[in-house]
């Protein structure tokens, strides 16, 4: 099989998988099997186009043959590879996840199909290589997760469901209109012949309200600070499957597109200054997301939080900009959504053993169910960024890449919202295992604790093998900094338009 | 002709701004509507208004031609925003109390 069958089954997979579980029913196990074969598949093709780009190389799809700028092309490169596969390793595992913590045939029903088209529009966010399509994935994406938010929320998550809902169509208003206007400026919808134009251009007007209008609309996506606040509103009300892969996709889809446009498309000589308004935001959102946990009084509402002030992170990898910074902002985004997906299903098995995840209510649980304690403090420990495990080393290349640039501020508020981390896992560490041992407890189904326990693993993996994994996080790096490469496989070597 | 174009658009993003800062979800919902369409006429019009010329004709000199992309993006646009718009009138009728 060459690279395009491969990209082209991977991206498709989920969508003929969601159409299976519509046909078998919901009786166990058929939609699960066929959910959990669909996400099989996209991860194993996902996994083997990581392994091909490794080298730096870019495999790009033609559909129906139309030359680039004109027709629609599917790339599949280091960084969106590797995007691919990790987001499919948590569909995959909140899919087997969900096989026993969901029980209702309703919502069985909706969930297996919806989740795969989540993840088809996630897959096909991460490989298009054209502005408009993006949005058209995006709005897959979001229509599903709507759908999912409400079918399976019920009645207590209905009004974040609602905010939910109305700042994503702002922000994809804003998307749209920002695609018009780099029509409307330069012709083309092209990331490759975009970034050619935005290359040779000396003028800033090409760029300034297509950029603003996009840093807006992906940093709702993403949760930053101030437009982060309708992510703690619906999370943390949703079934423990739902929120830990909505955890560990929606914002990230968002970073994944701030970082595709940002650190590729919108960089060139022309200056429009994103880079000091998402330094700032970085650093606010960093802080007021770990500011907002330390007052919260539930397992999964701290974590939203946490997710916000993570977001930040990344989001300030990305406002350095040298190349370790990017690299380690990629890294950071690979580790960041296996260990949050992992948190949220461990707050799912915390409330399926002791019956809810408040730390006022529940204690104990190191005494009446000592492997949960471990499944939580592989990633909360991580999260936290304690050596080997994969946090830390995300935390520290970025460290190193601010150290590197000088940037007092940077470096002060990274040590900081790191040490803030630790003290709310701490929290809840001590107050949820800590404690008496609690009588009412119940048993939690074996497929739950093993997912978290893969999940788990992949963790420790990415922290022992961290060398590995960060030379694939710089490959993918170099991909977007300097993506001769991908306009090749874009346009073609002979292009006329090609520098 | 640009120049109503930009009007209708500043026009409808306004009230659209207007109403969906307003108190209900039903405000919120056609302010969400007209900002939509104020979006779609800027996707619109971003390949260049042309009175008269039609997309896409074999053999023509592409001079006398609109182009044809901006309104099969719309097009796209249109129905996406119908879908949304149509999840979110569902959502406003299951949350009213019964």
């Amino acid at each position: 099989m060459n690279a395009e069958v491969i990209l082209i089954i991977g991206l498709l997979a989920p969508l003929i998988g969601a159409v299976g579980c519509l046909f078998v029913g919901s009786r166990r196990p058929l939609p699960d099997g066929v959910a959990i074969a669909a996400s099989t598949v996209s991860l194993t093709m996902a996994l083997t186009l990581v392994a091909l780009c490794a080298n730096g190389s870019v495999h790009a799809v033609h559909a129906g043959s139309w030359p680039a700028p004109f027709g629609i092309v599917l790339v599949s490169d280091g960084f969106s590879s590797l995007m691919m596969s990790v987001s499919q390793l948590v569909v995959l595992a909140s899919l087997i996840y969900a096989n026993r913590s969901i029980g209702d045939r309703l919502r069985r029903r909706h969930f297996f199909p919806l989740v795969l088209t989540l993840s088809f529009g996630a897959n096909g966010a991460f490989l298009t290589g054209d502005l408009f399509n993006l949005y058209v994935w995006f709005e897959v994406l979001l229509l599903s997760s709507f759908a999912l938010m409400a079918a399976l929320g019920g009645a207590k998550a209905r009004l974040g469901t609602w905010t939910y809902v109305v700042i994503n169509l702002i922000s994809s208003l804003l998307f749209l209109v920002s695609a018009g206007l780099v029509y409307g400026k330069t012709g083309t919808l092209n990331f490759a012949d975009l970034k050619i134009i935005i290359q040779n251009t000396e003028s800033a007007f090409l760029i300034e309200s297509s950029a603003a209008l996009l840093l807006g609309a992906f940093a709702i996506k993403a949760a930053l600070i101030p437009l982060a606040f309708w992510l703690p509103a619906a999370y943390p009300l949703l079934p423990p499957a739902l929120s830990s892969l909505f955890s560990g996709l929606l914002t990230k889809v968002g970073l994944y597109a701030l970082y595709r446009v940002f650190a590729m498309v919108f960089a060139g000589d022309a200056d429009f200054p994103h880079r000091e308004i998402l330094f700032g935001v970085a650093l606010v959102t960093m802080i007021g997301g770990v500011l907002g946990a330390v007052g919260q009084g539930d397992m999964r509402r701290i974590l939203s939080f946490h997710i916000i002030s993570q977001v930040g992170y990344m989001a300030l990898a990305l406002a350095l900009f040298t190349p370790l910074a990017i690299a380690a902002g990629i890294f950071y985004l690979v580790h960041h959504i296996v260990v949050k997906a992992n948190l949220f299903l461990v707050s799912g098995l915390v409330e399926k053993h002791a019956g809810s995840s408040s730390i006022q209510r529940t204690t104990g649980l190191l005494h009446s169910a000592p492997g949960i304690a471990l499944l939580f403090a592989i990633p909360a420990l991580s999260l936290a960024g304690i050596p080997p495990l994969s946090g830390f080393f995300a935390k520290f290349t970025l460290l190193r890449a601010a150290v590197e640039k000088g940037d007092v501020i940077a470096i002060t508020v990274i040590v900081a919202v790191g040490l803030l981390t630790i003290f709310s896992m701490l929290k809840i560490w001590r107050a949820i295992f800590w404690g008496n041992r609690s009588d009412k407890v119940s048993p939690v189904p074996r497929s739950m604790t093993q997912t978290s326990f893969a999940l788990g693993l992949v963790t420790i993996f990415i922290g022992l093998a961290c060398a590995p994994v960060f030379e694939l996080a710089q490959s993918a790096a170099n991909g977007l900094l300097e993506p001769a490469a991908y306009l090749d496989a874009v346009l073609g070597s002979g292009n006329p338009k090609a520098p | 002709m640009p120049f109503v174009v930009a009007i209708t658009i500043g026009l409808l993003v306004a009230a659209g701004l207007y109403r969906l800062l307003g108190r209900t979800k039903i405000d919120t919902l056609i302010g969400l509507i007209l900002i939509s369409q104020g979006a779609n006429l800027t996707l619109f019009a971003s390949g260049g208004l042309k009175h008269n010329a039609p997309a896409l004709l074999y053999g023509q000199d592409p001079a006398t031609m609109t182009d044809p992309l901006p309104q099969a993006l719309v097009l796209t646009a249109i129905v996406i925003g119908f879908g949304i718009l149509a999840f979110l009138l569902t959502l406003v009728v299951r949350s009213q109390p019964k």
